[in-house]
């Protein structure tokens, strides 16, 4: 089974800490794949003081079956690096995992290389056979919203 | 039956009280013999995180449904998962699992399907447990596989297709989605927009009662009354009625068809589990709004 998804494994066009978590995820068979979605839910980590208790003040993403929030910052540094704020209930262990994956694979990276990420990144750690198909749009729908919010933030000059 | 049933007085009064457990009677019934605990969850890896002593988990994507076509999986699959838990045709099985128990009365349901005898659901779920901070633990137990025999799906008693349920039209029928879903101006389950359709509205004929309604705050069903009140004489239905629930894939009706079944005694109720991402995508099928 670990062998099923080789073909989507490709990592050489995603980020360093992205293709690592890919490997190590593909390295596993597919009940451990869980446990290991389950350390990062637990790794996901807290809302800092500024977003805590202010969910309104972040983007909900809609594609996940459990409230999840996001906010994404830019800085004003030459790589313009990006840092990812998540937050999921402790009750959706599987929309925790799949954020943490992506605050694990993206926070931190200037944000050319996070526009860079192909869409369909999420299928690429082998997570469908252990979560099905269905749930790992939730995934997708976060990325999706992550880029949205970091191509918002680095073209503000050039839209005015 | 083999094991006893729950005598609590508010379950007593339900038309067949042997199909709900309270969480004193878990308690005190667990790790005998010929029951078995199933956790049944949206979240995949909830079970993960804790879940009550010796309880197995029972996915509903990945073990109740086949993962080629959409349908639910077939005898030599059910005896598969039913084997790999320890299961025998007579053991008392007992589920529970998160959104008030939505789960866990989707694989009671799929297990009736392939009639299974003595199957029961804990009243308040996972959240009604964990509330009374009772014991959790993270250790899975081994089990001793059985061999469950293959025993062929029966769809035709309390499932409907889209061409029964075109056929029942003009009969009861009970829309469990959201009032927006019913009325059309949503698509989708707030949410849940994954699972959308071409076509916003309800099956003409249908009557919107939100399947949360027959919940309680702790996630533990309404008692006996308060849910005759609602689905007898606030909205007509009679338990000789011909029934047929659905929502949008089947699974919060299945909340709803163990109500009007196993708490207030109808006699013929099939879950329409093709749902609104089938009627509402279908070419040709009557929509109203």
């Amino acid at each position: 089974m670990a062998g099923q998804f080789t073909a989507s494994a490709r990592t050489d066009d995603l980020p360093e800490a992205m293709a690592e978590l890919a490997a190590e995820f593909h390295a596993l068979q597919a009940k451990e794949r869980l446990q290991l979605l389950l350390e990062l839910a637990n790794d996901l980590p807290d809302l800092p003081e500024r977003y805590a208790g202010r969910l309104e003040q972040m983007e909900k993403v809609d594609e996940c079956q459990s409230p999840v929030f996001l906010a994404v910052e830019v800085d004003a540094d030459a790589a313009r690096t990006v840092h990812i704020f998540l937050s999921a209930p402790p009750e959706a262990p599987t929309t925790r995992g799949f954020a943490g994956i992506l605050h694990e694979s993206l926070d931190g990276l200037g944000a050319d290389d996070v526009l860079a990420v192909p869409e369909e990144a999420p299928y690429r750690f082998g997570l469908s056979e252990a979560v099905s198909p269905l749930r790992m749009r939730g995934m997708v729908g976060m990325l999706g919203r992550i880029k949205r919010q970091v191509r918002a933030r680095t073209t503000i000059d050039e839209r005015q | 039956m083999t094991t006893q049933t729950d005598p609590q007085s508010k379950l007593a009064a339900y038309a067949h009280p042997e199909r709900l457990v309270t969480t004193d009677w878990l308690a005190e019934h667990l790790g005998e013999d010929n029951l078995v605990v199933l956790e049944s969850n949206e979240d995949v890896l909830l079970y993960d995180t804790g879940h009550i002593p010796g309880a197995l988990k029972l996915d509903w994507h990945l073990d109740l449904n086949d993962q080629l076509s959409r349908d639910y999986v077939d005898g030599e699959q059910f005896a598969r998962v039913m084997g790999e838990r320890g299961i025998r045709r007579d053991t008392t099985v007992v589920i529970y699992g998160d959104k008030s128990n939505w789960w866990a009365t989707y694989a009671l349901w799929v297990m009736t399907l392939f009639g299974h005898e003595d199957v029961r659901i804990l009243d308040g779920g996972r959240a009604k447990w964990v509330a009374e901070g009772r014991e959790m633990t993270t250790d899975v137990r081994p089990v001793t596989p059985t061999d469950y025999p293959v025993i062929e799906r029966d769809d035709t008693a309390i499932r409907a297709f889209r061409q029964e349920v075109l056929e029942h039209l003009g009969k009861p029928m009970v829309d469990v989605r959201s009032p927006g879903e019913f009325s059309g101006e949503l698509l989708s389950m707030p949410d849940y927009p994954q699972e959308g359709a071409m076509r916003g509205g309800h099956i003409p004929g249908a009557r919107s009662v939100p399947w949360g309604r027959a919940a309680n705050e702790d996630g533990t069903f309404r008692t006996r009354e308060e849910l005759e009140a609602i689905y007898q004489q606030e909205q007509g239905l009679d338990p000789s009625d011909d029934v047929v629930a659905y929502c949008r894939i089947g699974e919060r009706s299945s909340h709803t068809w163990f109500v009007l079944t196993h708490l207030l005694g109808f006699e013929r109720v099939r879950n329409y589990d093709g749902s609104w991402t089938e009627w509402g995508n279908s070419v040709g099928a009557p929509v109203e709004r």
